[in-house]
């Protein structure tokens, strides 16, 4: 046992069922390092921290603090170990300021509001977070909820922190600044784990990086000694290519027209506040943004499914002719004549239904057809076998339910059905969120391919490396309100990253 | 401090998928668990289990006679957990079978105290089992109408229609329709008002069977069917998908409540001939117990219905015979439903025990 490990896992295994999320993994961490955690989705990167952050229990297998066997039961023994976790999905009360909600749950015997905002100054300070205090958390952004997280878990004394996709809400800017903390904390001597998926962070702010394959340890290298092809196929198993393929289509012309949209939720706060822009064939328009700035609305709007309080959204027609679709439901722009396909963010709550197979998920779209009472499955049927053929959708049968499936295949259905009815508009919205490589690419590829069929296709994405290299043109919502519209070709990473948090309507506009 | 002593005694690992063979086994296991643990409050009371369930069984099953009066009990509930399957499918929570049926009863009623002289017998039984349907389908469609359009709570909605069903019917037993002035009770119908029998038993049971055909095709093959079934998993979707959802919800909850007036129609034109506020006897409620035991398949309604109908009629000969209370029965129904309800956890989880991974760790 060495003794200069601030943790040592050795052989962890973990299971759920008949699925080994974590198999016989060691990992180690010393002090003032930044560990990256780098594998795919679903290769039991968050179940290795969560048995690290007393969420869950190994089922094999036994992990050292400095040399000294630990056993974590809950997030609370975790906090006495000096070990804390900032998972995704933060964990804070809304109405409660920033000091409340630090030392919420802290059991001191007496609650002493003064001294504990003094204590969190001071850790604000020393690591250069930038935070104010006094204010209510539903008045805060991602990033800076994100670093009440983490001043959360330092002010209970954590020494070992674990970041869950920490970068996955945050701008460019933002990102720096989350890393320019990171490098603070390593010089305090605190050890410090990521679990990530993007590369470039990788390596840019880790001293080393292990790589978790399906379950499995597949490594750990000296980030100085590496570089993103390497890591990949480590992290893939093969070697891929990272180059997303952009051909340019010889004549587009005008296909959906959008002007002065606004729409306002049901508390009365306007969600997209006079959104204009124009969708051409053959061209893949990449809406970006901080998560929540009216993404969601504006195809929600454009799908009929999302009330419109003014403005105006036309269909253009092969023939040159303009359909006006506000106000029309689902149903009736499919009667018009509009080929409107919609991949939605919420797969399985909106896209699909969990609990049927993939004839019944097909279906979804012409269970309308024909005449008569009775549904007609053959058609479906036939489709979803083409589907499973053609995207190799990995399922015991087509009428599995696709709850069941994985994450990536569960999208290569509904990317499937969505492509199958020859759209003229196709809408996705975050659609490789969650997905592994190979599926990602395959999916960039199918997008690709529906623009060079003359398809105007609006991508909602969050990953802007991919933003750039995918797109023709960038939008980019701050606010509800577009910031910009961009030529994807020629804008800069930055550039995006300024436009989405700040509002600057004269600028960068086509 | 070893491992061992510091994982949890028990702890529960989720299955994955698990065989039919072996589901059946758990589901069958679990009835035979209720059945023992039947046995606690029987012999509380100072019965012996064992004659205790050869009486719940004679009494039951026995004769012909004792046959015809369980399958009569299996008839109401047979047809009315066919009625709130949609619903429940549906995710839309109709516990007011029980006024839907006591509204199909009254308006069957109306016309067995007022028409029966003036219309032949056929005509007049089918006049009875529209209005009965109507007036069901109706009284459910008031609920479903406030869900669709101001998104009330359906749950306590269809509960308190349930009480002014009830409300009505008391005050037409001593008003407007009570027979013998002072009685309280509405007047006996006359033959061409009530149900002709087939092999001893009122025709309803050849309704409901037939129901059990026409409502799982209705659910399984028809685009109602399918539109009922999307929007029990997720409204978003179907709303994506371009379902009307309000309008969904109406005509299914109408087709539920015209199916539990169907219902109320047989009870008083087959079993009671005669209304009272008594009429739908809780068999709105054991109904939910029958549509979730048999996870909403109609086919395996017939049997749980007919379960519970044994248990019923065998209760009320164990009172007679070795005057046990015949309220053992809702107790057992109460155990069957809790033993077959935690079944379904088992089928999607296990138990590890402490020990028993010790073992494997040493083997």
């Amino acid at each position: 046992m060495e003794e200069n490990y601030a943790i040592e896992m050795k052989g962890i295994t973990k299971r759920f069922g008949q699925v080994v999320a974590n198999d016989g993994i060691s990992l180690a961490i010393k002090r003032g390092e930044i560990l990256a955690l780098l594998g795919e989705n679903g290769s039991g990167k968050t179940t290795l921290m969560n048995m690290l952050s007393g969420i869950y229990q190994p089922d094999e297998g036994e992990i050292y603090e400095d040399g000294k066997p630990v056993y974590i039961r809950s997030p609370r023994e975790a906090f006495s170990y000096g070990i804390g976790m900032i998972h995704q999905h933060y964990k804070l009360i809304e109405v409660f300021n920033a000091t409340q909600n630090i030392v919420l749950g802290l059991d001191d015997g007496r609650l002493d509001l003064a001294a504990a905002a003094k204590k969190v100054k001071e850790i604000c300070s020393r690591y250069g977070f930038e935070i104010d205090l006094s204010r209510k958390v539903y008045e805060m952004s991602v990033s800076q909820k994100q670093t009440i997280e983490i001043v959360k878990i330092l002010y209970r004394g954590a020494d070992i922190l674990i970041l869950d996709e920490p970068t996955a809400v945050l701008t460019p800017q933002e990102t720096q600044k989350l890393f320019t903390v990171l490098r603070n904390m390593k010089k305090d001597g605190k050890a410090i784990i990521i679990i990530t998926h993007k590369l470039n962070e990788v390596m840019e702010v880790s001293d080393r990086v292990a790589v978790l394959r399906k379950g499995k340890y597949i490594g750990a290298v000296n980030t100085s000694e590496t570089n993103p092809q390497m890591l990949t196929e480590m992290m893939v198993g093969h070697s891929v290519s990272l180059n997303i393929d952009r051909p340019v289509y010889p004549s587009p012309q005008r296909k959906l027209v959008v002007e002065g949209l606004t729409c306002v939720d049901e508390e009365g706060i306007t969600k997209l506040d006079s959104v204009s822009f124009t969708a051409n064939t053959g061209e893949i328009l990449g809406v970006a943004g901080i998560s929540g700035s009216g993404q969601r609305e504006l195809l929600e709007a454009i799908a009929g499914l999302y009330p419109v309080k003014s403005g105006s959204i036309r269909f253009v027609g092969d023939d040159g002719a303009e359909k006006e679709l506000v106000g029309l439901t689902p149903k009736k722009i499919r009667e018009a004549g509009v080929g409107m396909a919609f991949v939605p963010e919420d797969r399985l709550g909106m896209g699909l239904v969990g609990s049927m197979g993939m004839t019944g998920n097909m279906m979804l779209r012409s269970w309308k057809n024909g005449r008569g009472a009775l549904v007609r499955r053959k058609e479906p049927e036939n489709l979803a076998k083409n589907i499973m053929e053609e995207l190799d959708v990995v399922t015991p049968g087509i009428d599995y339910p696709v709850r069941r499936l994985s994450g990536g295949n569960v999208q290569k259905v509904l990317v499937g059905r969505e492509i199958a009815g020859e759209p003229a508009v196709l809408m996705t919205a975050y659609a490789v969120r969650g997905l592994d490589i190979n599926t990602s690419y395959t999916i960039y590829n199918l997008l690709t391919e529906q623009k060079m069929k003359g398809v105007a296709v609006i991508y909602i994405g969050e990953d802007l490396d991919v933003l750039l290299e995918l797109a023709d043109k960038i939008l980019v919502l701050c606010g509800g309100r577009v910031s910009g519209i961009v030529d994807a070709r020629t804008v800069t990473k930055e550039e995006v990253g300024l436009m989405m948090t700040e509002y600057r309507p004269e600028e960068g506009r086509l | 401090m070893s491992a061992e002593t510091r994982t949890p005694l028990i702890r529960l690992v989720k299955r994955t998928e698990m065989a039919k063979g072996k589901v059946f086994g758990i589901r069958v296991a679990s009835i035979v668990i209720a059945l023992i643990l039947g046995c606690i409050p029987m012999l509380l009371t100072g019965t012996d289990p064992i004659s205790a369930y050869g009486v719940i069984i004679q009494g039951s099953l026995s004769r012909p006679i004792y046959i015809k009066q369980t399958v009569k009990i299996a008839i109401p509930l047979l047809g009315c957990a066919l009625a709130i399957a949609p619903c429940f499918k549906m995710r839309f929570w109709n516990i007011g079978a029980e006024g839907q049926i006591t509204m199909g009863a009254v308006a069957a009623t109306y016309f067995a105290l007022f028409w029966a002289e003036s219309v032949p017998h056929v005509v007049l039984l089918a006049i009875m089992f529209i209005t009965a349907a109507a007036a069901g389908g109706l009284w459910a469609l008031i609920p479903a109408f406030f869900k669709a359009r101001w998104n009330t709570n359906e749950t306590l909605f269809t509960l308190m229609m349930n009480y002014i069903a009830i409300g009505i019917v008391a005050w037409l037993q001593g008003g407007p329709w009570e027979g013998r002035k002072g009685s309280q009770l509405i007047p006996m119908f006359q033959d061409s008002a009530r149900l002709p029998t087939v092999l001893g038993v009122h025709c309803g049971w050849i309704i409901v069977l037939a129901l059990v055909f026409i409502m799982y095709i209705y659910m399984n093959r028809t685009k109602q069917g399918y539109e009922i079934a999307v929007i029990g998993d997720s409204v978003n979707t179907a709303r994506y998908a371009g379902m009307n959802v309000g309008w969904i919800i109406m005509r299914t909850m109408f087709i539920s409540g015209a199916i539990s007036g169907i219902v109320g129609f047989m009870i008083v034109s087959g079993a009671n001939f005669t209304l009272y506020s008594g009429v739908a006897d809780g068999v709105g409620f054991t109904s939910i117990t029958v549509a979730w035991l048999s996870q909403l398949n109609s086919f395996a309604m017939i049997a749980v219905s007919m379960i519970l109908a044994v248990i019923e009629k065998g209760a009320n000969t164990l009172q007679t015979r070795l005057s046990v209370p015949a309220s053992i029965a809702d107790i057992i129904t109460g155990i069957l439903l809790f033993c077959m309800l935690s079944s379904e956890f088992f089928i999607n989880y296990s138990l590890v025990f402490r020990r028993r991974e010790k073992k494997e760790a040493e083997a």
